[in-house]
């Protein structure tokens, strides 16, 4: 790779991506050009959700209980409104509810990642290149983790949390619990792969050579790990945020995530759960078609990263 | 030294990749006799192992046989399918890989290994076959054979372990060997052994050979014909005497010149200049040419010669050329 | 080997002291215990009699000893909520989770480990394909809309098995069963096929996984060499080298099954563990959620305790190598 980029200075960046490997596999991959445009249609409504949506299903000016239970397509009864996906029981719009919903899932999927990532990467850095106590307390809380699904890390954090929070801000702070539960029951993939790659720099000569010129070897270590982890990271990252997704909404539909008031696609599917014997089935499928969507284009994504990145399995 | 084991006309072997269709063996033919060892040697990349997998049927897709014809005693193999050829591998055509240590299976001890392989070719008893294992591994000359029977892998050492492997490539008394560096993963001081054995193994049983290998050292010790391969193609075949002493393609004789074994007291070692081409940029002409002191524009237009007359594929041959 | 196995159960010791901190911690700090045991009235006397008698006077390492002390004989307080002994809720609702993770389980690991062996042989075949496809399907779909779909089709629509609850139990001795009765069956059916589906494509895709990764190894080539039967070099050879790594994952995925069928017991309303747990968290009702962790922490120990002798049985290198002691 390198000669190659030595001999033909002249290419771009861009050029250079185009004809990358990891460009080409893509686009001979049907499944992750597919999964691509379905990921960016649901983030890009997501974020416009407000442009998009025909009402805000969070105002309660503009709700009428009389439009509640309108079936999708069909004018209702009383008011003659018609609804492209439906109402629910107090007559907000599912299309948007699904719109609003999709907002704060990914928001606190993408947030718990983040705050995950920078976690893992923090603590991985530090166990790998400090050592000694710091690594063994650190690794081996790790791998206690590990040992539990980290779903059930989430909700004993979040249980936690919410015992901390008093009664009134409980619904305001839930998302914020919410992300920090997910975040911290996900961190240990990101440290692990960061400590190994510490470990391995650390003995490289550089590093000592840094020493002796006198700049901090963390600093360096920090600029020459992460270029070394980025793929690897990557992948964890992609996969991490479709379980992240994945988590909240079971955490809202179990009822210990996002709260009624600013519901997420779980905590709707909670709700449309309720309505599966009585026949009103749109409030329950259109939300759970959405997070099918979401979770599995999120997934099909990072599985083929990790194959594309892991030439080995291919 | 008169019926021929093994045949191969013109075998050639095709990976499709990115960059187009590769020939990582183009048009190469040799016979191996019962009892001879022939010796394959050549760079990384020169195709001798890609023909040995071809010939016992296990090369990796996508690469796969284009042209050629291969027959083992007189059976023509390089057609056959699925579980005919599968019942030729052991039974007819044994193999030794390069890695004793990860060549056999840890999770089950020998004595297992080597009676599931006679169990599967030979029409014997398990109890024939038990005893039969405890004689090879007698035979291969592992000390207390009887009692190491149940051993596992990782008990045995490096040289051991290729003692066991051979034992099991042998154990169904094929009539050819196929030995892919069977000596580079060892110590030094173990290697002639292994060698020992391997040539007084097959010359008491009448096995026929291919020993592939990259060192020239082992093909003078233990080859009694020589085939030197150059980017997929045969540079030249010949009796190992011949071909070591006088040896008539360049790049023989270069690479003799850079073998510390023939080049004894030289100060300095020769080095062939440049590396062999990539399979996917494969010079027109003859494939050694950008790299031959003697080159001519012969040799840049015209694929080398078949090997007639003497042992080289080569437009001028050096020992012609000395004597002209 | 035998000092591998006492510094195994050393570690798992470790590892519940560790977990029984964390317990403990929960119970003493979230939340006031006397605010949450002693109503509005109350007076300074009470708060102190009670102080005393919970102990809460005495330095942090007594009080977390005495919770210890209290843990191992099965004494976790009493519940915020319903005001009975923790104790005695968990022990009435265990056999319904644990009769639920077990049919999951076998389930998972039976067809997971069919399945993975299939796909990895028939790497490129149409059949190992779909079956690839739609396995990570299996994964994307969270276990509860798997409950709800499957309730949808066959209790909703098809109306032929029951969308919640056990059905009848029979009662033997202090476990409460239901493999006895016909609606005690039916009604396990939906959801361990809910709680085992996840496990199962997990459980596959890691055999297929670690399968091409095992058929990929010179010994395979060795033996095909040696011209092995498909049959021998694939479940002889190749599938043997396969299950240590996975019998590593299978424990842990069978302590997640207990840990999922929190998901399972919610959707189908299961009297379980699980949904004693959840709704424990919506009400803050500290000692249900310490004494769960601890349940299902000497659960996941213990599992692990065994996979780890299972080792023993498959790996001859580990019978010299980790006896010694490093």
């Amino acid at each position: 790779m390198s000669d190659m980029t030595q001999k033909i200075p002249q290419k771009s960046r861009v050029r250079l991506f185009l004809d990358s490997d990891i460009f080409y596999a893509f686009k001979r991959s049907p499944v992750a050009v597919a999964s691509t445009i379905v990921v960016s249609i649901l983030i890009l409504s997501a974020l416009f959700a407000p442009l998009i949506a025909p009402t805000n299903p969070f105002d309660p000016a503009s709700l009428n209980l009389m439009n509640g239970f309108t079936g999708p397509m069909a004018p209702n009864a009383f008011t003659g409104e018609t609804f492209l996906l439906g109402t629910d029981d107090q007559g907000r719009d599912v299309f948007s509810t699904i719109l609003y919903g999709m907002r704060v899932s990914l928001f606190v999927g993408v947030a718990a990642v983040l705050f995950a990532m920078v976690l893992g990467i923090t603590l991985g850095l530090i166990s790998g290149y400090v050592g000694g106590w710091t690594e063994t307390i650190i690794m081996r809380t790790a791998d206690v983790q590990l040992t539990f699904p980290s779903i059930l890390v989430a909700m004993l954090i979040f249980g936690v949390a919410k015992g901390f929070t008093p009664v009134e801000y409980r619904d305001q702070m839930a998302i914020w619990v919410l992300i920090v539960a997910i975040g911290l029951s996900d961190w240990v993939q990101f440290a692990r792969v960061v400590r190994g790659a510490t470990l391995v720099e650390k003995r490289k000569e550089y590093v000592e050579a840094a020493r002796l010129i006198g700049r901090t070897p963390f600093a360096i270590m920090l600029r020459h790990i992460l270029p070394n982890v980025l793929s690897p990271v990557l992948v964890i990252a992609t996969i991490s945020l479709a379980l992240a997704i994945i988590a909240e909404a079971t955490l809202s539909f179990l009822g210990v995530g996002a709260p009624p008031t600013q519901p997420s696609l779980g905590t709707l599917i909670r709700i449309g759960q309720g309505f599966l014997f009585s026949g009103e089935w749109w409030i329950l499928l259109f939300p759970a078609v959405t997070l099918l969507a979401l979770a599995l284009s999120v997934n099909l994504l990072g599985d083929w990263l990790r194959d594309a990145l892991n030439p080995r399995l291919r | 030294m008169s019926d021929v084991v093994l045949s191969i006309r013109g075998l050639s072997v095709e990976i499709p990749t990115r960059a187009g269709v590769v020939r990582p063996v183009d048009g190469v033919s040799y016979d191996i006799r019962a009892g001879e060892i022939l010796g394959i040697v050549g760079e990384s990349g020169a195709g001798k192992s890609m023909a040995g997998n071809a010939v016992i049927g296990l090369l990796t897709p996508p690469a796969r046989i284009a042209a050629g014809e291969i027959w083992l005693n007189g059976n023509r193999i390089d057609q056959l399918k699925g579980d005919a050829m599968r019942r030729l591998r052991g039974k007819q055509i044994g193999m030794v890989f390069q890695d004793p240590l990860t060549s056999l299976n840890p999770l089950l001890s020998i004595g297992d290994q080597l009676t599931e392989t006679m169990l599967t070719h030979l029409p014997i008893s398990r109890a024939e076959a038990e005893k039969r294992a405890v004689a090879a591994l007698e035979e291969v000359g592992i000390p207390g054979a009887a009692e190491r029977i149940g051993s596992y892998p990782h008990e045995f050492s490096g040289g051991m372990r290729q003692r066991v492997v051979i034992a099991l490539a042998l154990c169904a008394e094929p009539s050819l060997i196929i030995a892919d560096e069977p000596t580079t993963a060892l110590d030094v001081s173990v290697q002639a052994q292994i060698i020992a054995l391997l040539k007084r193994l097959c010359r008491d049983r009448g096995t026929a050979v291919m020993l592939i290998t990259h060192d020239m050292g082992v093909i003078a010790e233990a080859a009694d014909r020589v085939a030197v391969m150059y980017a997929g193609r045969l540079a030249e075949l010949g009796d190992v005497r011949d071909v070591l002493t006088r040896p008539q393609h360049p790049y023989t004789d270069g690479l003799m010149a850079s073998t510390p074994l023939a080049s004894q007291g030289k100060a300095r070692l020769h080095q062939i200049e440049g590396a062999m081409p990539r399979l996917t940029n494969i010079p027109q002409g003859c494939p050694f040419h950008p790299r031959c002191s003697y080159a001519q524009d012969k040799c840049r237009a015209a694929p080398a010669p078949e090997i007639t007359g003497g042992h080289a594929a080569c437009w001028f041959p050096l020992i012609a050329e000395k004597v002209s | 080997m035998l000092a591998y196995i006492i510094r195994r159960v050393a570690q798992s010791a470790l590892v519940l002291l560790i977990v029984g901190l964390a317990a403990f911690s929960m119970f003493r700090f979230v939340g006031d215990p006397i605010d949450n045991m002693l109503g509005q009235e109350r007076t300074a006397a009470d708060i102190e009699r009670l102080r005393e008698q919970l102990g809460l006077d005495q330095s942090f390492p007594v009080q977390y000893f005495k919770f210890l002390e209290g843990a191992v004989q099965g004494n976790f307080g009493v519940s915020y909520r319903q005001g009975r002994p923790v104790a005695d809720i968990l022990m009435e609702r265990a056999p319904a989770t644990l009769e639920l993770a077990a049919v999951s389980g076998v389930l998972a690991i039976l067809l997971g480990i069919a399945f993975g062996v299939f796909t990895a042989i028939r790497r490129d075949g149409f059949v190992a394909n779909f079956i690839m496809s739609a396995s990570l399907i299996g994964v994307s779909l969270p276990t509860f809309l798997i409950g709800i779909l499957l309730i949808y089709v066959f209790s909703v629509e098809l109306g032929w098995l029951p969308s919640f609850g056990r059905g009848e139990t029979v009662q033997i001795g202090s476990w409460s069963t239901g493999f006895l009765t016909a609606t005690g069956l039916k009604a396990l059916v939906l959801p361990s096929i809910t709680l085992g589906l996840y496990q199962m494509t997990l459980i596959m895709r890691l055999v297929r996984s670690e399968m091409l990764e095992v058929l990929r190894q010179d010994y395979i080539r060795f033996a095909r060499a040696r011209g092995l039967r498909d049959r021998t070099v694939n479940f002889r050879h190749a599938l043997k080298n396969t299950m240590v790594p996975v019998i590593t994952v299978i424990g842990l995925q069978l302590g997640a099954i207990i840990a999922f069928a929190i998901i399972t017991e919610t959707v189908f309303q299961w009297p379980g563990v699980g949904l004693l747990f959840i709704n424990a968290v919506q009400f803050v009702d500290i000692p249900v959620m310490a004494a769960y962790l601890m349940l299902i922490s000497v659960m996941f120990v213990g599992i692990n305790l065994i996979v780890d002798m299972l080792y023993f049985f498959i790996d001859p290198r580990l019978r010299v190598d980790r006896s010694g002691g490093h």
